[in-house]
């Protein structure tokens, strides 16, 4: 059967490496505020959709890039299984598969179930000739060629315009609960975080926010009950409402308007006050920072403890949104970016500046 | 460039110990654990620090003569099989751990260390690294880095790809690269994810980040004994269905566990057509209730006999004849030829027939032990080399089965890795464009192509010779086969 709406991305790449003209790939728009600023002609993958394949018990599905995330978890929900990385939708119906992809951004359950790269499992992708090819597939083991599957996921579209995606799927947990716990102080709340991953526990989530430190468990119903009861707190009914505002930056802390940065650091990285408002995620492994703090000197501190800071939102974004690279690795970024799409038409400049 | 005016570039800043050019020495590395391919190379060199990899692939690029990175030799695939114009640049010398770190629950190792290793020294802390491929008391944590190693417990744990937080590599050129490390992501591309399972041909691995995860509460093990492998293969799909993720699941067939028990004394029913053993951990409370699910579906499946491991010594025996099944093959056979498929679990009964089909056209025995989780088969084709032709005719077969994988939608290498075993194969799985991806990407790291030639992606010239053997063989290829 031809693939229309394929056939149309193929002619559109293909017309631009004719004539080099810069693309700017957009799936549902949820991410638009990301990365740096978009240049170049529009190229929409969003009527590029429908769900290819989806076996339950085989824990994979694959889609046409254009999928929405909202189709795929209602789908995914009805056999009680789910995207382990919790992917953010931004508050948008319209967040596809490919951006998802693209972004490569995760949700609270990230530390304890992995990253979207994690769970790429095989895509179908145009590089930047125009070129259809397919890497990975679809099963749990594969190394067959390089796994240029999962390096499609938080490339930003640099690589590839993502067509098809295949995911290794994982099962609801049979019981979940959220506990609250009090830490004036978030170090406080990161030392507990660390402790508690060293243990054998069903952590899904554990964030700190304005002296409210809260954990999630998921898991069977006794193993979650006696871990409560290792964990102490009380229990945050409406904690499931919690998580999901966290996912998709719904909770006010993410409703100022002043630069947001996002720093990712070992968990228990000491990183001192920071002077700004702070939330941190992922056990003390992403600690969002909001207004005041002085971006570039946050950058100083967080390499030092080998960590990197995205300018996520707000800032300007002719700048650095993304943690400069050492001279030797940018290098190879950009001999590989070069590979894939060596007339630079695929969302130039949107990670870096010059490519 | 002979062997002794080459040995002369690297003693200049290697001790003489590090430098093998004798060949009764050179012996030791002519192959991997793929022992029939066998290759003299020119030297072997082994560092004992970082700087001096730099020194020696700095050599190498100047003098263009290719690298061929080794750990401890236990590949498959013939992925360390050496260069008659190069060298083999081994890694056993950087053997030591260099950091624990409890908190953040990371280990900082040098590529040399022994899988197992890693595990052993953290045990005190109750942490452990997860990814076990079955030669893990002896393969190196560098090796299971080039070739993405897998193991019992993938489905639960992941790869190595899953398990690795940071790598420093060293590019032809001689510079130090650091990917990640321990914080969860890292800025740019997800070249961590690349170089896992890159099979030595894009850099050196000089120092590993692996990720420990706190050991499970508890374990059990069930066997279930089936009539039927398709049965089998049902509970498995079952099971995950019922949303259990179990740690292990591993199926063998007749051949297989007749020869396994009889090796091992495993306690396997003899006349079973299929076994299957599942793992379950977790915490104490859901592993009980979990093993009563497990062994329902496998009574509803029609599981002649169930067993479940009452204490660690009875599981110990029970894993004990599948983790002796390789050797137990060994002893009923003069040599046998190890396939790694990876197929959608659902085609399993389809593959099995259509193997036993094979088989017996071929004239050749084959028994199947399959990590039935993830749908990574291992056929063990039976031969004997010592007869004319019939290594030929054995690999021939496993490229028919491989065929079958990805006929079905599967690949040809679930943990192995390609080498230059599977590497006719990878023309059948990869069409011209993608292959030329590779190339792409491997010179972007290595333009000149010096590090691992020859292995894991094929040259056009390559493919062009086996399909032009294959159309001679006067079938058809799958031009049209959805590979997904």
């Amino acid at each position: 059967m031809p693939d229309h709406t394929e056939q149309r991305l193929q002619q559109a790449v293909q017309e631009a490496h004719r004539n080099t003209q810069p693309l700017n790939i957009i799936g549902g728009g949820s991410k638009a505020f990301y990365g740096r600023e978009a240049t170049g002609m529009p190229l929409h993958t969003a009527a590029h959709r429908g769900v290819v394949r989806y076996d339950p018990a085989e824990l994979v599905l694959s889609a046409r890039a254009g999928t929405t995330v909202a189709e795929v978890e209602a789908l995914l929900g009805k056999e009680n299984q789910m995207l382990g990385f919790e992917p953010p939708r931004f508050g948008r119906e319209t967040a596809t598969l490919g951006g998802m992809v693209a972004a490569g951004l995760a949700g609270p359950r990230r530390p304890y179930a992995g990253a979207v790269r994690d769970f790429v499992l095989g895509v179908k992708i145009l590089n930047g000739k125009g070129e259809i090819m397919r890497f990975g597939g679809e099963v749990m083991k594969n190394v067959a060629g390089f796994d240029l599957a999962r390096l499609m996921a938080g490339a930003m579209g640099a690589l590839g315009v993502v067509l098809e995606i295949s995911l290794r799927i994982i099962p609801q947990p049979p019981v979940e609960k959220t506990l609250v716990l009090e830490h004036p102080q978030h170090a406080a709340a990161i030392a507990l975080f660390n402790r508690l991953a060293a243990r054998p526990l069903p952590l899904s989530a554990a964030a700190w926010h304005a002296g409210e430190t809260r954990l999630r468990l998921s898991g069977g119903a006794e193993g979650v009950k006696r871990a409560a009861e290792a964990v102490g707190g009380e229990e945050d009914v409406a904690g499931g409402q919690f998580w999901q505002r966290l996912r998709d930056h719904e909770l006010p802390f993410f409703q100022d308007q002043r630069e947001l940065l996002r720093v990712s650091a070992p968990p228990a990285a000491e990183l001192g006050a920071l002077d700004a408002p702070q939330l941190v995620d992922w056990g003390g492994a992403q600690r969002w920072l909001v207004g005041g703090a002085d971006g570039e000197a946050v950058r100083a501190l967080v390499a030092r403890h080998g960590g990197h800071v995205t300018r996520f939102r707000h800032g300007d974004r002719r700048s650095a949104i993304f943690q400069p690279l050492a001279a030797p690795l940018h290098a190879l970024h950009l001999r590989l970016k070069r590979a894939f799409d060596p007339a630079g038409i695929l969302n130039p400049g949107r990670l870096y500046r010059d490519w | 460039m002979n062997r002794q005016s080459l040995s002369r570039h690297f003693r200049q800043f290697l001790p003489r110990t590090s430098v093998i050019d004798q060949v009764e020495s050179l012996r030791a590395y002519e192959c991997d654990g793929l022992s029939a391919y066998r290759q003299l190379p020119l030297l072997v060199v082994l560092p004992e620090t970082v700087e001096q990899v730099r020194r020696a692939l700095r050599v190498c690029r100047e003098l263009r003569v290719p690298v061929v990175s080794r750990g401890a030799g236990t590949g498959l695939s013939g992925g360390a099989l050496p260069h008659a114009q190069g060298i083999v640049l081994s890694l056993a010398k950087m053997n030591q751990v260099l950091e624990i770190d409890p908190i953040n629950r990371t280990a900082r190792v040098q590529p040399g260390v022994r899988n197992l290793a890693i595990s052993e020294a953290v045990k005190h802390l109750g942490l452990f690294y997860a990814p076990d491929p079955s030669s893990q008391i002896a393969c190196s944590i560098g090796g299971n880095v080039a070739e993405n190693a897998g193991g019992v417990h993938c489905l639960k744990y992941g790869l190595t790809v899953h398990n690795i937080a940071g790598l420093k590599i060293a590019t032809i050129d001689g510079d130090l690269v650091t990917l990640g490390g321990a914080a969860l992501d890292s800025a740019g591309f997800d070249l961590l994810a690349l170089m896992v399972g890159s099979e030595g041909m894009l850099a050196v691995v000089v120092e590993v980040t692996v990720k420990l995860l706190p050991c499970p509460e508890s374990a059990s093990v069930l066997l279930g004994a089936f009539n039927a492998v398709e049965n089998a293969a049902d509970s498995v799909a079952s099971v995950i269905a019922a949303g259990i993720i179990p740690a292990g699941v591993e199926m063998m067939d007749n051949p297989a566990i007749r020869a396994a028990e009889d090796f091992a004394g495993a306690g396997y029913p003899r006349d079973a057509e299929a076994i299957l053993l599942c793992e379950l951990d977790g915490a104490e409370g859901d592993v009980g209730e979990q093993v009563g699910q497990v062994r329902e579906i496998l009574r509803r499946h029609g599981a002649a006999h169930i067993r479940v491991a009452a204490d660690p010594v009875e599981r110990a025996r029970l894993w004990s004849g599948r983790k002796g099944a390789f050797p137990a093959i060994g002893r009923i056979s003069p040599d046998y030829y190890c396939i790694d498929g990876t197929i959608p679990r659902r085609h399993l009964g389809r593959v099995l027939t259509e193997i036993g089909r094979l088989s017996g056209e071929y004239g050749l025995r084959v028994a199947n032990v399959f990590h039935a989780g993830d749908g990574n088969l291992h056929p063990l084709i039976l031969y004997d080399a010592a007869r004319p032709g019939e290594l030929q005719r054995t690999e021939e077969l496993g490229a028919r089965i491989l065929e079958l994988c990805i006929e079905v939608g599967g690949t040809i290498t679930g943990e192995h890795g390609v080498g230059v075993e599977k590497i006719g194969s990878m023309c059948v799985q990869f069409h011209p464009a993608e292959r030329a991806q590779f190339h792409a990407v491997r010179e972007a790291f290595d333009p000149g192509r010096l590090l691992n030639p020859g292995k894991a992606i094929p040259t056009l010239a390559r493919c062009a010779e086996h399909n032009a053997m294959h159309v001679h063989r006067g079938r058809t290829r799958f031009p049209d086969i959805e590979r997904f």
